[in-house]
């Protein structure tokens, strides 16, 4: 598989009401979603938040074929915390004991939820950045953590970073398979060898890749700086981020169903 | 007509390495008129692309002056103002795009000269729809060709509005389609739009189609005038490490030849003329 | 005479089962000789990239098959090696491989990976970075440190020090100016001279192929629509034009003085050509 393959995250342009919503909006109701999917105790609660991200990707009309690519890459983080969890629980109802591992009821249960919460967590933020593009999703966080500026965060210089940051993954991601092929023409090794051997033959890999990132940079500065770019002040924007009806009422939606699970996941449902 | 960019006796050198000074720039005095169509050749290392950062302030001389508008480059409160004149296109597409949408990346520049959001979107379009890429608006920029992103880059540069654009070698990296289309929008924007066009290139047929072309070699200007001209000069061209256009190549062998034959064809159509005119005389 | 390296009825698809899936080359049937000088002309996305890329085994026909010396390339984990060295393969723009600290170390690394020893090892160094023009008191040098052109040449001796029977180069002479061009052009057909290698030289530039090439190989959408001498190739001109490629000036232009009712050869490609049938014309008298 080419690295170019991997579409972690990468916006997918659309029109759907998940796409129109503001980016602050879906930035607050994915907030709200990770906390009302770490209130969520039993089946009850994790139906009803299972239900909140299939009715939210229906409406998005991300095909669930990428969300679910996108969970490939932490398989192994999630594999590997569910068996943590099946065999640390304690528990009283013993289902199979062997050597050191005993497997307990509670374990199995709470190894489940475990996967599910991971799972559901990543396809929300998923979500997120699928039907938002990388500049709203910036213009958001820089909107939301406005107030921090009066305590002297550097708001809009984090978010421009975060933006050029995002704009560039693409570019370096192909720039890394062609000096991979590059090298590999050279009779350079990836593949095999120990440890030691595998970081040592990163090397001609790493190094012209920080060249050319160094150089992306200088030139990327330079390019910024004709284009008349002088920090943040008195900058304006192309977009207007405006709550409209529809964010209010995700919104109030978002919230009811984080207090609504909260309260039923406080009863153990 | 009026000025729109004036190098003085502009002098640049890097700051002394190991006891050698490297003189980039030694004495370079232009004036660029305001519409013009001008091309800047010159091989590798001959100081171009030195003397196209001097004319936005990216570069400050060592010695002379460079003035945009009027302007002294050196006057940092007037910043905003030269670059905002005088607006610049590199060679990498790749790095001078900065975000990750094409219409957001032409926003940029209005952005930063805090103009309305509604004239920025006017910008956009207008620029977008100049460069003939406002199809593409809504695309990211990675996917697209190289001589796409170029253009999208010059949009980026003419939402800005300015009166002059320098353009660095921005063919060098493109495929034939990409540097036809390129080439292609930098004539259209100066005919119709009348911005003042510097084109920096080694490409000889790019150069050809400039309404003047300046050489350069070491840091100096050694020819000044229209391409006919200039390119008839064959053997100087020769001497600075160029080359010449293939038309004109053949004319001045057959001249050396002893025929009399012009040097000055340089179109294809010219010279088939005047390799006809040659035939027929016979 | 027996192709060194042919592809049979080669196929590569890209990110196959993705919204992305896109055909580079389909059924393609190309081959090189011993000992020849081959151009390969094509429009970016026309495939040209993707067909070398399988001559050396950096990627895996989707179906089809690649030989080399009339060996499936593939048959063998151990002779899929072996290819990377024997068909030498120079990327677009290559300076930007170069990672070592001094330039010797960066061209030796190709033949270090093939297991040579370390006299051996300075022989090929030496040898290929004469072969490009770099001067001894370079070798020691940091690639960092020295110009652009001079990188490109550092690059391309690392490739050449892998004594590779097939050199592919990838548009060897982009961005660089006149006198550039010209003196990787030299490098490179005095390594074909020398070791009677066979070249594939990959351009867009069309006077820099007609000048160089015995045989030019178009690509165009994945196929291979038409081969055969630069003579051959430029007629036709249209099509050509149509794949984004176009002919030489000169060709231009006599085809125009063709038109114009002067009975000239209007298959010449070259200044030489040019040249020599004009002052035919003349000496012969108008027919």
């Amino acid at each position: 598989m080419a690295l170019k393959d991997i579409t972690l995250g990468q916006y997918f342009p659309g029109n759907s009401p998940v796409h129109r919503l503001d980016p602050r909006t879906k930035l607050i109701c994915v907030v709200l979603y990770i906390v009302a999917l770490f209130l969520a105790s039993w089946f009850v609660t994790y139906a009803i938040m299972l239900a909140v991200l299939g009715i939210s990707i229906a409406v998005s009309k991300v095909p669930l074929k990428s969300i679910l690519r996108g969970l490939k890459p932490v398989l192994f983080i999630v594999v590997f915390t569910a068996l943590l969890n099946l065999f640390y629980t304690p528990g009283n109802t013993v289902l199979i004991h062997f050597w050191i591992f005993t497997v307990t009821l509670e374990g199995v249960y709470r190894a489940f939820f475990m996967v599910v919460r991971i799972m559901m967590l990543i396809s929300g933020t998923f979500l997120l950045t699928y039907t938002t593009s990388p500049i709203l999703l910036t213009d958001g966080l820089e909107s939301l953590m406005n107030p921090l500026k009066k305590i002297r965060v550097p708001v809009h210089e984090l978010a421009m970073m975060m933006s050029i940051a995002l704009r560039f993954i693409p570019t370096l991601i192909e720039e890394t398979d062609k000096i991979m092929s590059a090298q590999r023409a050279r009779g350079a090794d990836f593949e095999s060898g120990n440890l030691i051997q595998r970081a040592k033959a990163l090397l001609p890999l790493l190094v012209p890749l920080f060249i050319s990132a160094f150089r992306r940079a200088d030139e990327l500065a330079t390019a910024m700086e004709c284009r008349c770019y002088h920090g943040g002040e008195g900058r304006t924007r192309l977009r207007q981020l405006k709550y409209k009806t529809a964010d209010y009422l995700t919104l109030l939606l978002f919230l009811a169903i984080t207090v609504g699970v909260g309260v039923l996941g406080h009863f153990g449902l | 007509m009026s000025v729109i960019i004036r190098t003085d006796a502009l002098r640049f050198a890097y700051p002394a390495a190991e006891g050698v000074t490297p003189v980039v720039l030694d004495g370079v005095s232009l004036d660029i008129e305001e519409g013009s169509f001008v091309a800047v050749l010159g091989h590798n290392g001959c100081g171009k692309s030195t003397l196209a950062k001097h004319m936005n302030a990216i570069l400050l001389p060592s010695g002379g002056t460079v003035w945009v508008d009027g302007i002294d480059t050196g006057d940092e409160d007037r910043l905003l103002d030269i670059r905002r004149t005088v607006g610049m296109v590199f060679q990498n597409p790749d790095n001078q795009i900065v975000a990750n949408v094409v219409e957001e990346d032409v926003a940029f520049a209005p952005e930063n000269l805090g103009v309305p959001p509604a004239e920025i979107r006017q910008r956009v379009d207008d620029a977008l729809k100049a460069v003939g890429m406002y199809a593409y608006r809504e695309h990211a920029p990675h996917l697209l060709s190289g001589g796409q992103k170029q253009r999208v880059a010059i949009a980026g540069v003419i939402a800005m509005r300015p009166r002059c654009i320098v353009l660095d070698e921005p063919t060098a990296m493109l495929d034939p389609i990409g540097r036809k289309d390129v080439l292609r929008t930098i004539k259209t924007l100066n005919r119709e739009r009348k911005v003042t066009v510097v084109l920096i290139t080694h490409h000889m047929d790019e150069a050809a189609q400039a309404d003047r072309l300046i050489v350069m070699a070491k840091g100096s200007v050694v020819a000044d005038g229209a391409p006919k001209a200039v390119f008839s000069r064959v053997e100087e061209l020769r001497q600075v490490g160029l080359t010449v256009p293939q038309t004109v190549a053949l004319l001045w062998e057959l001249r050396q030849e002893g025929y009399d034959v012009p040097l000055d064809a340089l179109s294809d159509e010219e010279c088939a003329q005047a390799l006809y005119q040659l035939l027929q005389a016979v | 005479m027996q192709p060194i390296i042919e592809t049979k009825r080669l196929t590569h698809t890209y990110s196959a089962g993705t919204p992305f899936e896109h055909t580079a080359l389909d059924s393609v049937d190309f081959c090189a000789y011993p000992g020849e000088y081959l151009g390969i002309i094509g429009h970016t996305g026309s495939g040209k990239s993707t067909l070398i890329q399988h001559l050396n085994a950096l990627l895996k026909p989707t179906s089809g098959q690649v030989l080399f010396q009339d060996t499936d390339i593939w048959s063998d984990p151990k002779i899929t090696k072996k290819t990377r060295f024997q068909v030498g393969l120079v990327f677009q723009y290559p300076e930007y491989q170069l990672f070592e600290e001094t330039v010797y170390k960066d061209i030796s690394f190709g033949p270090k990976n093939m297991g040579l020893d370390s006299k051996e090892i300075d022989r090929r160094v030496r040898s290929s970075a004469y072969f490009v023009g770099l001067r001894d008191d370079q070798l020691e040098k940091s690639p960092f440190e020295l110009s652009g052109g001079q990188k490109r040449r550092v690059a391309i001796a690392g490739v050449i020090a892998m004594e590779p029977k097939v050199l592919i180069l990838d548009e060897p002479t982009a961005g660089l100016d006149p006198e550039g061009v010209e003196s990787i052009l030299g490098n490179i057909r005095e390594y074909h001279h020398a070791h009677n290698a066979t070249i594939i030289l990959v351009s867009h530039s069309m006077e820099e192929v007609a000048r160089s090439v015995d045989r030019l190989v178009a690509v165009n959408d994945g196929r291979i629509p038409f081969q055969g001498t630069p003579r051959e190739v430029f007629q036709h001109g249209d099509e050509l034009e149509k794949m984004g490629l176009g002919v030489p000036q000169l060709t231009r232009v006599f085809h125009r003085l063709r038109t114009m009712g002067v009975d000239i050869d209007s298959s010449v490609y070259t200044l030489d050509q040019a040249k020599a049938a004009v002052l035919e014309k003349l000496k012969g008298g108008m027919g």
